[in-house]
């Protein structure tokens, strides 16, 4: 039994974790978008995906791949990108070795509009990791895209794995060629109201427990019948205890 | 079997929850002061002559008496916030005082005496303008509310409108005044801006109109700054421009007759608005023919009207502030006027003839750390001899009330200033001087330069110090013991403060929306220092950082308060020592752009000052202090110093680096579109939280690791759609250094005010549901998962794995005013929530009741674990409460400090009142009890160890017995 329970608890872990993490499946429409959301189901559109490496660390974004964004009822994302050129590659290497900052940026966009200049907004979304962390991971990162309620993107942000810088070189120019890039788009998750409606089922399911239950039914006499015995017993024991005592206060 | 388990589970629940106060704790641990607001209007109680009431009301709309004798209050009524409780006028006859409340909206009717509600009427709507009382013959049986539109004319017995007119020509005329002199005439006083003055006169018996005139005034823009009624009905105004007085009579004249003031021999200070002063003692009489004239800053002048001239009586110069009283028959002018720097002198003048009156002289000291005088209340009342004595109540600019009667004896002071608390701070009292020469002579600097010999002789020394101190200390407790228990008081005074055994008692430091600041001790609520900042501007916000804690002796404690104005940006910094109050020598730098960010940093200069760094609009950063330690320590660090700015018009966030060379780099940026939702609160940890639990043992023994990212921000944003439908509530989890969106939930259906507490590895926030129309609260918990990341340290730049988000919600059967978390010094003590609630109440909620993993069917493991099986409701139950009936009034605040004991910690709650106690979460588990007893166990240690000696002893003999056999 208990590694039943063990089994459910885990289970009832992991759902949550994945409801958390695959909010691909979460219902992103606002209520009164649905028939826009309909839409454009089906045409995605792209966006570039900008990242910026220097020495100085004064951003110099430049085109890393693009971004195909899909709304809907489902939002979802593709990225094609290029490879690193052999001078990037140095370059990464060189703002790595003066611990600086490898900076990705995305524009601001309304994933649910129709047309391509509504998307659009001006500003961009960026995030940042260390160089060394991007160099030490051989470029296999984690992008993920943040949209609100109603669709717009408020927030990018890029780990890597592993995520620590241990100093350890990296030999293999090929190994800083492509990027290895796990990519998800997140919509925010519902958060949870007060559970009453199973609170209160259960709650009748234990009074109807109760009802079923034939000790429960039983008369007061028939619940507590040791309990009065028991009593009886002691009063009668005190009683017969009494007249001796009684006698030698008389005597006195 | 599962009805025990229950009965378990809830006998567990209630005894670790339960700790209401005792009867005989009631006030031990706690206090709680009762304040008003700044005065507004005040009346002293004049209808019996040993009345010692005043009555106040105020601009945070309290309508309050008090004991003249010793400043307490009698009783105090406390109306809504804003404007629908605004008090627009208080006039007072016998034992009725009638209240005009929210523009018009209301007339009230108090009895005086025990504060009891007399008759509430609703008006017609319409903004207020006026209102006076009505006599006639001596006999003040009405009141008239002057409207914008209407006059209205009511019973003082009951309130009931006896007739309501609407003014003529309402549209063009602004009616400002309303008068009567009890003549059974009303007169409505309104103007045609640099036109015409409109007067109307109403018969008092059925509203009829009796006369109705308009006269020529092209000069007159407002009749309530500028003019008064004085004598027989004359109005009387006074122009700035052509510099003389203008005169009419009501009754008859339709032509107003000019007087230059050249003609009188006075002169206007150049660029002052002259202002008249004038009195009427009796609303059924005619205001008195005598009235002051301000012609300068410090300049006013008593003048007369007699037959129809005007006549100058006495002229006051130097005189801050004058003032009319009437007592009995006779009528007197207090006058204030400087005498020296700290002091100035009040005198009363017989009003008829401007006489002084003799011996009548009062010294008032003025602090030198508070604001200047700014109104005068002055209670007059005559001697058994017939001659005019008084006391005086003086307001000043620091909201300060101080009572004082003849010579200069202060009988109370009031500060009420602290009802309107903006940010405090509790900071640890500093050592003796005892404790403080043994620290001093551990010091480090100290062993160094000293040889063997002299740190020998220095040892012997602060020992016979604390030989003496302690002979001291015998003594006073012997001393005392003789006296009865009643004399003996510890007065808590700035030089013999110290800190105590547990550091349970501190030095709060209150800082004010008026600019005063206060160092109160937390223990009996005493005010110890205060200290008044002019020139604040009005829209000010304030920040209040520890520089320097007491630790660091003998450096002095440092407190830095950053005052900003919230329009322009620009921001100063006042550097003082908490414990004094004194401002410290340490000058701040100046700050010549608007600053967008301050943030203190662990960092500490050779002074063990920490380091506060400033960012202006120019994202430039400078530092306080910026010795050349500290900018090294800077410049080293520079590449791990990271912060965030937060611009909610346009919902940007942004993160940034410090460069070596003190500028910033721009790293993140979220924006969450305005036009969407707005960020209504950010909310990071608190800084010196302490959490001394990595994770929580489940039911099978294994660890679930907390979520502690230090640097996580909760920012909460509401809808800018208000449809009850399409509203919700957002909730944003940040990483702060790398801009990483941790959590991002939405609870739909629901509207704010959003109450956040962020603490541990929880976020808890509370929010009103308009689907179901009630007050609910949700918790967010992060954890790890089984195993940590990196368990050593947590660094935001290196955490790839999201942690796992649990939540939870509950129904909250109130609506609150805020929430805090209570904080203890290691965080091993179980958390409480305190929630400060609309009723006055602060209820101390187990964090128990809101965790996410409390189940829904109970199982064998959660029950190992201890959770309580989830209920939808959180129910208050009025042991919670940890103020009994000391009801706060409009709590704003908490704030919670850690003490010396694990198990305590210190409350400060302050609104309209200030309330301060102590909460023990798991109740004193490190503590003895007062009822511990000491004889019982001390008697068995010392039977235990006789009988052991005569057991030994025994054992001895036996052997010995034995070894001769």
């Amino acid at each position: 039994v208990k590694m039943a329970r063990l089994l459910q608890f885990k289970i009832a872990v992991v759902s949550t974790v994945l409801f958390v993490v695959c909010t691909n499946l979460v219902c992103c429409n606002n209520g009164r978008r649905v028939g826009d959301a309909m839409d454009t189901e089906f045409s995605g559109f792209s966006v570039p995906l900008e990242h910026s490496f220097e020495v100085d660390d004064v951003a110099k974004f430049k085109v890393r791949g693009a971004l195909v964004l899909k709304a809907g009822r489902e939002h979802s994302v593709s990225l094609t990108q290029n490879q690193l050129s052999e001078e990037d590659r140095a370059k990464l290497k060189e703002v790595a070795a003066v611990d600086g900052l490898y900076r990705i940026r995305v524009p601001r966009v309304f994933l649910q509009a129709d047309r391509q200049t509504e998307r659009q907004m001006d500003g961009y979304l960026t995030a940042f990791v260390r160089a060394c962390a991007m160099v030490e991971s051989h470029l296999s990162d984690v992008i993920a895209l943040y949209s609100d309620v109603s669709g717009y993107l408020i927030g990018v942000s890029i780990v890597t794995l592993p995520g620590a810088c241990r100093g350890t070189e990296v030999e293999d120019e090929v190994d800083l060629e492509v990027f290895n890039t796990t990519l998800s788009i997140m919509a925010p998750v519902n958060a949870p109201g007060p559970e009453t409606a199973l609170f209160l089922e259960r709650m009748e399911q234990e009074t109807e427990k109760k009802g079923k239950n034939p000790q429960e039914q039983k008369s007061f006499f028939a619940k507590y019948w040791y309990l009065i015995l028991g009593g009886a017993i002691f009063l009668m024991a005190t009683n017969s205890a009494q007249p001796p005592a009684g006698g030698e206060g008389e005597q006195s | 079997m599962a009805k025990l388990i229950l009965l378990c589970l809830k006998f567990i629940i209630l005894s670790s929850a339960v700790e209401a106060v005792f009867e005989d704790q009631v006030g031990k641990f706690d206090w709680r002061q009762e304040y008003v607001g700044k005065v507004r209007f005040s009346h002293f109680d004049t209808h019996v002559q040993s009345s010692k009431k005043v009555l106040l009301a105020t601009e945070n709309n309290v309508f309050a008496a008090l004991n003249t004798r010793t400043g307490e209050l009698f009783w105090r009524h406390v109306d809504k916030t804003g404007p629908e409780g605004n008090i627009d006028a208080l006039l007072q006859h016998g034992q009725d005082v009638v209240l005009v409340v929210g523009n018009g909206r209301l007339l009230r009717s108090w009895e005086i005496n025990v504060g009891g509600l007399n008759w509430e009427i609703v008006l017609d709507s319409g903004s207020f303008q006026s209102a006076c009382l009505v006599g006639q013959q001596d006999n003040v049986k009405h009141v008239a509310v002057l409207k914008k539109t209407v006059i209205s004319f009511h019973y003082l017995s009951n309130g009931h409108q006896k007739w309501i007119e609407n003014l003529p020509e309402s549209e063009t005329v602004d009616y400002q005044s309303v008068y009567s002199d009890g003549n059974g005439e009303v007169y409505a006083l309104g103007i045609v801006p640099h036109s015409h003055i409109a007067i109307v006169a109403y018969s008092v018996e059925d509203g009829e109109i009796i006369k109705q005139m308009s006269v020529e005034a092209a000069w007159l823009s407002n009749i309530q700054a500028s003019c008064v009624v004085i004598s027989q009905g004359m109005l009387t105004c006074v122009d700035p421009l052509t510099v003389s007085l203008y005169m009419l009579d009501l009754h008859t004249e339709s032509q107003m007759t000019q007087i230059p003031l050249q003609s009188l021999g006075l002169e206007v200070a150049p660029g002052f608005h002259p202002v008249l002063v004038s009195t009427q003692p009796n609303p059924g009489r005619q205001p008195l023919s005598e009235f002051f004239l301000q012609l300068g800053p410090d300049y006013y002048q008593l003048l007369q009207l007699n037959n129809g001239q005007i006549v100058t009586l006495r002229d006051f110069k130097p005189a801050m502030l004058v003032s009319f009283a009437t007592t009995g028959e006779k009528t007197v002018a207090a006058v204030m006027s400087p005498k020296n720097k700290t002091a100035s002198s009040l005198n009363l003048f017989s009003a008829e003839t401007g006489r002084r009156l003799l011996d009548t002289t009062l010294i008032f000291n003025m602090d030198p750390y508070g604001g200047k005088p700014e109104k005068l209340h002055v209670q007059a009342f005559l001697k058994k001899d017939d001659s005019v004595g008084y006391r005086v109540m003086v307001q000043t600019e620091d909201h300060t009330l101080t009572f004082i009667q003849q010579p200069g004896r202060v009988m109370w002071t009031r500060e009420e200033a602290l009802s309107d608390v903006v940010t405090m701070e509790m900071v640890d009292l500093p050592l003796t001087g005892t404790q403080a020469e043994l620290e001093g002579e551990f010091g480090k600097k100290a062993a160094i330069q000293d040889g063997l010999m002299s740190m020998v002789l220095k040892r012997l020394s602060s020992q016979l110090i604390l030989l003496q101190a302690w002979i001291a200390h015998l003594w006073k407790l012997f001393y005392d013991a003789r006296k009865p228990r009643s004399q003996v008081k510890n007065e808590v005074t700035i030089e013999n403060l110290s800190r105590d055994e547990f550091n349970l008692q501190k030095m709060m430091v209150m800082v004010t929306a008026s600019g005063k600041l206060f160092g109160i001790d937390s223990k009996t609520g005493s005010i110890l220092w205060r200290h008044y900042l002019d020139n604040i501007p009005s829209n000010a916000a304030f920040k209040l950082m520890v520089q320097r804690t007491t630790a660091h002796f003998p450096h002095p404690p440092q407190c830095t308060l950053l005052i900003k104005d919230k329009d322009t940006g620009l921001a100063t910094l006042h550097v003082f020592n908490p414990i004094f109050g004194k401002k410290s020598h340490v000058s701040p730098p100046a700050l010549p752009q608007p600053i967008l960010q301050s943030l203190m940093l662990p960092l500490m200069d050779q002074d063990y000052a920490k380091v506060l760094l400033l960012v202006d609009d120019q994202y430039k950063v400078s530092a306080f202090p910026s010795t050349k330690n500290v900018l090294q320590q800077l410049q080293e660090m520079a590449s791990s110093i990271f912060f965030y700015l937060v611009d909610s018009t346009q919902g940007r966030l942004s993160g940034y680096r410090l460069r070596t060379d003190l500028s910033t780099e721009l790293i993140w940026e979220v924006v969450i579109p305005a036009e969407v939702q707005k960020i209504v609160s950010v909310k990071g940890k608190r800084p010196n939280e302490h959490v001394h639990s990595q994770g929580r043992v489940m039911g099978d023994r294994s660890v679930l690791y907390k979520y502690l990212n230090p640097n996580l921000l909760a920012v909460v944003t509401e809808s800018t759609d208000l449809h009850q439908e399409r509203s919700f509530v957002g909730i944003l989890l940040i990483d702060g250094v790398t801009g990483r969106i941790i959590h991002e939930a939405v609870q739909r259906k629901a509207r704010g005010p959003v109450h956040v507490v962020h603490s541990e590895n929880w976020v808890v926030y509370e929010y009103w549901s308009t689907k179901s129309r009630r007050n609910e609260f949700s918790v967010i918990e992060l954890y790890e998962g089984m195993e940590l990341y990196n368990s050593t340290v947590f660094s935001s730049l290196d955490r790839p794995h999201a942690p796992q988000v649990l939540q939870q919600s509950y129904i909250f059967p109130s609506y609150i005013s805020t929430l805090e978390a209570t904080l203890t010094e290691k965080g091993i003590t179980s958390r409480h929530l305190l929630i400060g609630l609309p009723s006055g109440g602060i209820l101390s909620l187990p964090k128990m009741f809101l965790d996410p993993r409390r189940p829904e069917i109970v199982s064998e493991q959660s029950r190992e674990e201890n959770l309580i099986p989830y209920a939808p409701e959180l129910l208050i139950r009025t042991e919670w409460f940890i103020n009994y009936n000391q009801t706060v009034s409009r709590v704003r605040g908490i704030y919670t400090a850690p003490s010396g004991l694990e198990s305590t910690c210190l409350v400060v709650a302050y609104g309209l009142d200030i309330y301060q106690t102590r909460v023990y979460p798991s109740k004193q588990f490190d503590v003895l009890k007062d009822d511990y007893d000491y004889m019982l166990i001390s008697s068995v240690l010392f039977a235990l160890f006789f009988a052991t000696m005569i057991s030994k002893r025994l054992a001895e003999v036996k052997l010995l017995n034995r070894a001769w056999r």
